[in-house]
């Protein structure tokens, strides 16, 4: 049960963001999360959507280089050290966390994406330990 | 000076009846010592008898980069190996080196060649000359210390890579001359001067080749070093530098036909061309025993004019070089071309990314950056290996073109995609004026 995250390379030049933004708002593509990993000459966009194929065929159709991967989509309860639980479970079990960031998802606790290079094993001992985690149908 | 000048001056004439009688010699030596050779002229129908002097030279084919590759690594060299002392080598088109091979003579006749040079520059052997060249298969470094060496200076041989020492050394050791790139040269005069050191130098004159530059560059370094800068021209194929040099009154590059036969050709029609034309420059190896090459098309565009310099040389002048009849580029004295580039990228991931070469000249310094196009199937949503996939091109280009590349990863459609190679580089160097 994972979410679809939508990737986009970005140029770091002025106004390359506005204009991916906008060219996903003129498709009707409504926007969940958004998160941006920079360096000095590049970036990776990466949006939740409930639609992330079409996203995905708009920007394909404007020339950007998109694709689209899972997350877990953990839902961290709203308590000191939660996050932290969850991550020492991950690492406990010798995954690798490539990166995380949060999700505005309404709903209780704190929504977080989670990529590792092994999502399947990773969501599944966290369900096991009584962590919720999302779907795609939960983004409704 | 004039170094040798029963030979540097010699008569139109004489050049020409000298010139006939060597291409003569030469020709039956190739016939008869290269299969390859004798094959291309049979298949022309020419025996060695139907070459009786320069005004035979268009009867002969052409050789090209592509005759060196298909005969790699000997198969064009005229002495058996116990003959041979020596083999250069600079970049070809794609993985394989072009490759020289000299004898004891041609090394000789080398060493003459560049002293000539040095001579015309003002050099004699109470000079101290650094040789900032590299030392190893480039033609450079050798060359132009062994022509020093013959000349009787005091060789330092810097070879590349630490300007700290250069500088050292040059005020040290009372330095007068250098022999390097002309960008290197200006890189160096900008340490010397953000040092504060110029007036601590002794240098009074410069050699600089194995990549084309400008009078603008030549006023650069004459004023900002206080220093002669002479241009000299060569080619790994033909020898390495000191095929040709220009003297003080640069007019252009005095080439030294007792041992290289000049002509322009039109490139398109590959007609020879009559004196005085703009075309590409074509080169017939006259006393090479190791590997000479017939009518050798450089794949430099320019004119030669043949009447007597001021300086009394009669030698014949190439022109100011207009451009190159093929796509490659001379970055930091390296020769590169975009084939090279691109077939390092297609064992990156498969595929050939679109790309481009974005060549520019930063603070006297050559800077490439090549632009690779993260299309799909090279796009990842982790930093980290997008990071990797730029060293790895880093990598593959290092290996393949010698140089390091400013690797920059680029939106697809950020770049022209066009059909022709040569639309693959941007050079924004102005070096042909």
């Amino acid at each position: 049960m994972f979410v679809k995250q939508l990737s986009v390379f970005l140029e770091n030049t002025e106004g390359r963001l506005d204009e991916v933004l906008k060219i996903l708002a003129q498709g009707g593509i409504d926007l969940l999360s958004a998160s941006l990993a920079d360096t000095m000459e590049y970036g990776v966009l990466r949006l939740i959507s409930k639609e992330p194929d079409k996203a995905k065929q708009i920007l394909k159709e404007a020339g950007f280089a998109a694709r689209i991967d899972e997350v877990i989509a953990v839902v961290v309860p709203d308590a000191v050290g939660s996050l932290a639980k969850v991550v020492g479970m991950i690492h406990a079990a010798g995954i690798n966390i490539s990166y995380i960031y949060g999700l505005s998802i309404d709903g209780e606790g704190a929504p977080i994406a989670i990529k590792t290079d092994d999502n399947a094993k990773a969501e599944g001992l966290l369900n096991a330990a009584g962590v919720t985690t999302l779907g795609m149908e939960d983004l409704q | 000076m004039i170094w040798n000048e029963a030979k540097e001056c010699m008569s139109r004439d004489e050049i020409e009846a000298l010139q006939s009688a060597r291409l003569v010699k030469v020709v039956n030596r190739v016939y008869h010592n290269v299969e390859y050779y004798r094959k291309k002229m049979q298949a022309v129908g020419l025996e060695p008898g139907d070459i009786k002097g320069i005004e035979d030279l268009d009867k002969l084919p052409y050789t090209t980069y592509q005759d060196l590759r298909d005969t790699y690594p000997f198969g064009l060299a005229a002495v058996p190996k116990s003959e041979m002392v020596r083999v250069h080598a600079s970049s070809g088109t794609t993985g394989k080196p072009k490759i020289a091979v000299y004898t004891r003579r041609d090394i000789d006749i080398w060493a003459e060649c560049v002293a000539r040079c040095l001579s015309m520059a003002g050099i004699t052997r109470d000079d101290i000359i650094q040789v900032g060249y590299g030392y190893g298969l480039f033609t450079g470094g050798l060359g132009a210390h062994y022509g020093a060496e013959y000349l009787g200076a005091l060789v330092l041989p810097m070879s590349t890579g630490n300007t700290q020492k250069l500088i050292d050394m040059m005020i040290d050791c009372d330095v007068t001359s250098i022999a390097c790139t002309p960008s290197y040269l200006l890189h160096v005069a900008e340490d010397l001067e953000k040092a504060g050191l110029i007036d601590k130098i002794k240098l009074k004159s410069a050699i600089c080749g194995a990549e084309p530059w400008t009078d603008e560059m030549r006023d650069q370094m004459e004023s900002r070093l206080h220093i002669k800068a002479y241009d000299i021209y060569g080619l790994t194929e033909m020898m390495g530098p000191g095929v040709a040099c220009d003297c003080e009154y640069h007019r252009g590059l005095h080439i030294w036909e007792d041992h290289f036969l000049p002509e322009i050709i039109d490139p398109v029609t590959l007609k020879q061309l009559p004196k005085g034309s703009d075309g590409e420059l074509v080169i017939t190896n006259l006393t090479k025993e190791g590997m000479p090459l017939i009518r050798y098309r450089t794949k430099d565009l320019t004119s030669i004019q043949y009447d007597k310099c001021e300086c009394g040389r009669t030698m014949a002048r190439i022109q100011r070089f207009r451009g190159r009849s093929d796509d490659m580029l001379i970055i930091r004295g390296v020769n590169v071309f975009p084939s090279q580039v691109e077939a390092a990228l297609l064992t990156v991931e498969g595929t050939t990314p679109h790309y481009m070469l974005v060549v520019d000249r930063v603070d006297n310094t050559d800077t490439l950056e090549v632009q690779v196009e993260v299309a799909e199937n090279f796009f990842t949503d982790e930093i980290k290996s997008l990071e990797k996939l730029s060293k790895t091109v880093h990598d593959k280009l290092k290996m393949a073109i010698g140089l390091n590349a400013k690797v920059k990863l680029v939106e697809p459609n950020g770049l022209e995609h066009f059909d022709g190679k040569s639309k693959h580089v941007t050079d924004k160097r102005k070096l042909y004026q």
